[in-house]
């Protein structure tokens, strides 16, 4: 039986493989960004707000800084109880464009002792787990440098 | 300046992993309080209670709760939430009634029982709620933003995990010197080296446990204080309960992502800055008047951020700041005299509170073998979840 894929949140990322986005609002007033996505009101205090349209992100990126979770979160997050935990990487990446920080996971098999501060990452998709029916996707960070 | 309150009465129930309900603790510190402050509960006009998520309904309107539980007189009743920042609204709730004339005599409460291990979101799906969304998409808990910050001042400052660990030896030698403290053990360089990473650069003992506790001061009018034989009380100067300027473009708790400054420039001070710059400027004092602090060490690479943006130093300073001992009991400015919450853990809704009572102790000269000599003037600083400044001066 094959799984149905569905992103962990809908609307925050789309596409597939050299495509796939991060997906943001911008306002058409301010031109201010926002992720994640704020679809009712810009939040730029010196805006008299404009319509905000669904706008990719930027693919690629800078280290800000980086971290991992050496112990099991705890739910709402959703890992395999009966499986060791296993580090897991995560890397905030400033934007030059859109000049913010994301935060998100790193790829599998990316650990801290891959990362620095100002290395060029770029956003891949990614499966945060999978249940009986469904295979949950999301977007990941990856060093420029390593494929997949 | 916006006017003085006075501080009659500071109390706590100890630290610890008790294991019993919140509302003990907030009733044991606020009777410590009313018996510091030489008052009767039912002179007490209002009381206000900083919130615990964990207690349920009564968490949610711990004012009440309180007021129940030392039995019900009347007081006018308020309950705030703010994170690790409701008692400083607590407080500043409190002295808004005082200075307005609502009330003359205020009780300020907190107390919570913490879960062990991660501090986690309340149960049930919510995707529009920040602090789930973190968990369900990130897996990121706390410890992973202080992970982050911690590693992004190695990166620009030159920080060290070997620095990092000196926060905890200073902070365990005082809350060694504190009866109420959880833990009261002096902890070596070496043991904080020696135990587990929970977020790469951080180490178990670099990261602020959970507790159970309770705080409660007694703030009331000047005039107040006179009429009941305070001649020369502890005051409160100053509560900055600021919020962030747009865009704030610091990561912060529970966020995934910052503002974008791409269509304004970030101000040019950052948000935990600007939350003691507030506190300064109402109460006429600068970082130089400072006798001690007490800052909000959820990390020791956070210690090190609030020297800078308390003023204590140069931005990139703190670790220069630290090893030069200014910090340190007996230092210029000693931070944390009370051990922080490297020796206390966290009880959120009482950790702003426990600060100030530390501030008023020390102000009057009753802090024991961990007394800042001649201390006349001290902040607090803490920064609730989102987006909740909070900082307290105090004088004498």
């Amino acid at each position: 039986m094959s799984r149905t894929r569905t992103p962990v949140v809908a609307g925050w990322f789309a596409g597939e493989g050299e495509d796939f986005r991060l997906l943001g609002t911008r306002c058409a007033a301010c031109s201010s960004v926002f992720f994640p996505r704020e679809d009712h009101h810009c939040h730029n205090p010196a805006c008299g707000g404009g319509e905000l349209t669904q706008v990719p992100l930027s693919r690629r990126g800078r280290v800000w800084s980086y971290t991992d979770s050496r112990y099991r979160p705890p739910s709402p997050y959703v890992s395999d109880p009966e499986l060791s935990w296993e580090p897991c990487a995560l890397i905030a990446v400033e934007l030059q464009a859109e000049r913010l920080v994301v935060l998100g996971q790193a790829a599998p098999g990316v650990t801290v002792a891959d990362l620095a501060v100002g290395m060029e990452v770029e956003v891949v998709p990614g499966v945060l787990h999978e249940d009986a029916e469904t295979t949950w996707t999301t977007w990941h960070w990856r060093p420029t440098g390593v494929k997949a | 300046m916006t006017g003085e309150v006075a501080v009659l009465g500071a109390g706590m129930h100890p630290w610890g992993k008790w294991g019993r309900n919140f509302v003990e603790y907030g009733v044991a510190a606020a009777r410590a309080a009313l018996t510091d402050a030489g008052l009767d509960w039912r002179d007490i006009g209002s009381i206000i209670g900083a919130d615990t998520v964990r207690g349920g309904y009564p968490g949610y309107v711990a004012g009440a709760t309180f007021a129940k539980a030392l039995g019900w007189q009347g007081a006018r009743v308020t309950s705030v939430y703010a994170a690790c920042a409701s008692g400083a609204q607590a407080v500043d709730a409190a002295r808004a009634q005082i200075l307005s004339g609502l009330a003359e005599v205020v009780l300020v409460v907190g107390a919570d029982a913490a879960p062990k291990g991660f501090f986690r979101p309340a149960g049930g799906d919510r995707p529009d709620d920040p602090d789930w969304l973190r968990f369900r998409v990130l897996g990121a808990t706390n410890p992973v933003y202080f992970g982050l910050y911690a590693c992004r001042r190695m990166a620009v400052h030159g920080d060290t995990p070997g620095d990092f660990a000196q926060v905890k030896v200073k902070n365990a030698a005082m809350g060694a010197l504190n009866p109420k403290a959880r833990y009261r053990r002096r902890v070596t360089a070496e043991e904080v080296a020696a135990s587990a990473v929970v977020a790469d650069p951080l180490r178990l003992l670099d990261i602020c446990a959970t507790s159970d506790g309770g705080a409660a001061v007694v703030l009331s009018s000047m005039e107040f204080a006179r009429r009941h034989g305070h001649a020369d009380p502890v005051r409160i100067r100053a509560v900055s309960t600021v919020t962030p300027r747009y865009p704030n473009t610091v990561l912060d708790l529970p966020d995934i992502a910052t503002d974008s400054a791409v269509a304004v420039d970030p101000p040019a001070e950052t948000f935990r800055t600007s939350i003691a710059r507030a506190a300064y400027e109402e109460a006429g004092v600068g970082p130089e008047d400072l006798s001690l602090a007490e800052v909000y060490d959820l990390s020791t690479a956070l210690e090190l951020q609030w020297y800078e943006d308390l003023g204590l130093c140069g931005e990139g300073e703190g670790v220069k700041l630290l090893r030069d001992g200014a910090t340190a009991l007996g230092g210029r400015i000693p931070v944390n005299a009370s051990g922080g919450l490297a020796s206390f853990g966290e009880a959120v809704p009482a950790q702003a509170i426990a600060q100030v009572c530390e501030l008023a102790w020390q102000l009057r000269g009753e802090a024991g073998d961990r007394q800042v000599e001649g201390a006349r003037v001290g902040i607090s600083a803490n920064q609730g979840l989102f987006g909740h400044g909070s900082a307290v001066i105090a004088v004498r």
